[in-house]
């Protein structure tokens, strides 16, 4: 074989790869919607559920969501970026970096029933904070921690090494140099990495069920359980409760993550562009 | 010499820099090793010697950006003013460097606008106001010859400026933080010839106020731009003096050598 037919042959099978991702995700969405479309009307999103979802809307699904997307986000941002501040800025490479690094690997790879279960253990049980929203968000936040960590990381990384040194012979400390220099460039990467753990929290359904109960009610705080969509899709489909339901659950759900990327994704551009420009 | 002229500013006293080796058991890496040296104010110093020569560790020194590598290891002193770089455990550092402002190789300017750039330092300080700052960041541009250039764009990012206009921005902004000192770690070894020709036409309009070390891998630069010149090879002084005399009559053969272009 010489090397302009190997040549065509790689360049369609990557061809094919890229295609069939783009595809995976156009069926998923099509399908969906076709299922869901016919229930979806605007008292399915403002009505709350009644007769275990047989009848009536999702709005309570809705807020529930809402709550721990935004509560989990807002605990683990913080905390993952800090990290990731600590071992790139204030450490050297060492032992400890390595194994905060491998600790957090580690966590990302572990089940999310386990994150549930510890999650039911500590904080419903142990804590007493009961199945709530609360307890949800804080067991969501270990299993998103790991992601916004590295991805955070990475970005912080890829921030060059000189622009450290002028921000440092301008007379800065190294709290000042990350938070004028490096965070502002690191923004675009880090928020991909937030992005990522949102979603996850959105669509995760067994952690949630184990520390944030499935209430059919809208909940009125964060210390009250609730029902989150992908929890709701969860129970009406696999008790056969309406299937009809659950699809249109399931593209209010779609319709949430996307519209999250979209609008995130342009919001990046924009920073970016006004920086560049 | 010019000890009778221009008073010292910069006194290195038989300091040495060493890199500990990342593998256990082999020795330090020396980068300079007794180093005896004035600086003078009002003066432009050029240091000249072949890479791997110490020359960017002396600079780095004065401010103590080596500090940021783990493996740094200084012996001796060095004093600015008087007063001791290491000696004192309650030396501030951030402190320090701002006293000794540094322009890099690259034209690195930080991804801020033009105008912002300039402020940076002096914000760090505390001197924020509006007026105050807009009257330093002017003044540092005109010094800098770089006002007329971006008068009217102050807002827009400095990464859209030129390799030159960036690197005179690197000047302009150790000029806003007004620093004693201003050192130039080869400052044109990226540029084309006629943005050269303007930093140094910058510098030698800067020395009437400043103590400018400029080290530089152009010989002919040191000789253009210099009022004394320091050729170190391989972490040793081994010749300083008033430039005109170094570049006609070197006491050192291998000053002759390195200037002549026999090596380097």
């Amino acid at each position: 074989m010489n090397a302009r037919t190997e040549e065509k042959i790689a360049v369609n099978v990557l061809r094919f790869s890229a295609f069939l991702a783009i595809m995976i995700l156009l069926f998923i969405i099509v399908y969906v919607s076709y299922k869901g479309m016919g229930s979806l009307t605007p008292s399915f999103i403002f009505e709350n559920p009644r007769d275990m979802g047989r009848e009536g809307g999702i709005f309570s699904a809705i807020v529930s969501t809402l709550y721990l997307a935004v509560l989990s986000t807002l605990i683990a941002t913080p905390l993952g970026v800090g990290t990731a501040i600590y071992l790139t800025e204030y450490t050297g490479e060492s032992a400890v970096t390595k194994i905060v690094r491998f600790g957090s690997d580690c966590l990302a790879g572990v089940p999310s029933i386990i994150f549930g279960l510890f999650g039911f253990v500590l904080f419903v049980i142990y804590l007493k904070l009961g199945w709530c929203l609360l307890s949800g968000a804080l067991t969501m936040t270990f299993m998103v921690l790991p992601t916004i960590i590295r991805t955070s990381e990475e970005a912080i990384k890829a921030v060059p090494y000189e622009l450290r040194e002028a921000s440092y012979s301008l007379g800065a400390t190294r709290w000042q140099t990350v938070t004028k220099i490096v965070l502002p460039e690191a923004v675009p990467g880090i928020i991909t990495g937030v992005i990522l753990g949102v979603g996850r929290s959105i669509s995760e359904t067994a952690a949630v069920i184990f520390t944030a109960g499935s209430a059919l009610a809208t909940p009125g705080s964060v210390l009250e359980s609730g029902r989150t969509l992908a929890v709701h899709f969860y129970i009406i489909a696999r008790e056969g409760i309406s299937m009809e339901k659950a699809f249109a659950t399931a593209l209010v759900l779609i319709i949430f993550i996307l519209t999250i990327n979209v609008i995130t994704y342009a919001l990046m551009n924009r920073y970016i562009s006004k920086k560049k420009a | 010499m010019k000890d009778d002229l221009s008073p010292v500013k910069i006194e290195f006293v038989n300091f040495g820099v060493s890199y500990r080796s990342e593998k256990a058991g082999s020795p330090p890496l020396s980068a300079l090793e007794n180093v005896a040296l004035k600086v003078y104010d009002k003066r432009i110093l050029s240091v000249i010697g072949p890479s791997r020569s110490g020359k960017t560790s002396l600079l780095r020194s004065i401010n103590r950006l080596n500090d940021l590598h783990a493996s740094f290891e200084h012996s001796g002193e060095i004093f600015i003013d008087g007063a001791p770089v290491y000696g004192g455990a309650d030396t501030d550092v951030t402190e320090l460097r701002r006293k000794a402002g540094m322009v890099f190789a690259r034209p690195v300017v930080l991804p801020l606008s033009i105008y912002e750039n300039i402020a940076y330092g002096p914000r760090l300080m505390g001197r924020s106001s509006k007026s105050e700052l807009d009257a330093t960041v002017e003044t540092a541009l005109k010094d800098a010859y770089l006002w007329e250039e971006v008068k009217d764009r102050l807002g827009s990012p400095a990464a859209a400026l030129s390799g030159g206009q960036r690197q005179r921005l690197c000047i302009a902004r150790v000029l806003g933080m007004r620093s004693g000192i201003i050192m130039l770690d080869e400052p044109t070894s990226a540029l084309d010839p006629v943005s050269t020709a303007k930093i140094e036409e910058t510098l030698t309009a800067l020395k009437n106020k400043y103590c400018v070390i400029l080290v530089t891998n152009n010989v002919k630069q040191a000789a253009r731009v210099g009022d004394e010149t320091a050729f170190f090879l391989m972490g040793k002084l081994i010749e300083y003096g008033d430039t005109a005399k170094i570049f006609t009559t070197p006491r050192d053969e291998r000053t002759e050598n390195y200037i002549t272009g026999r090596f380097g």
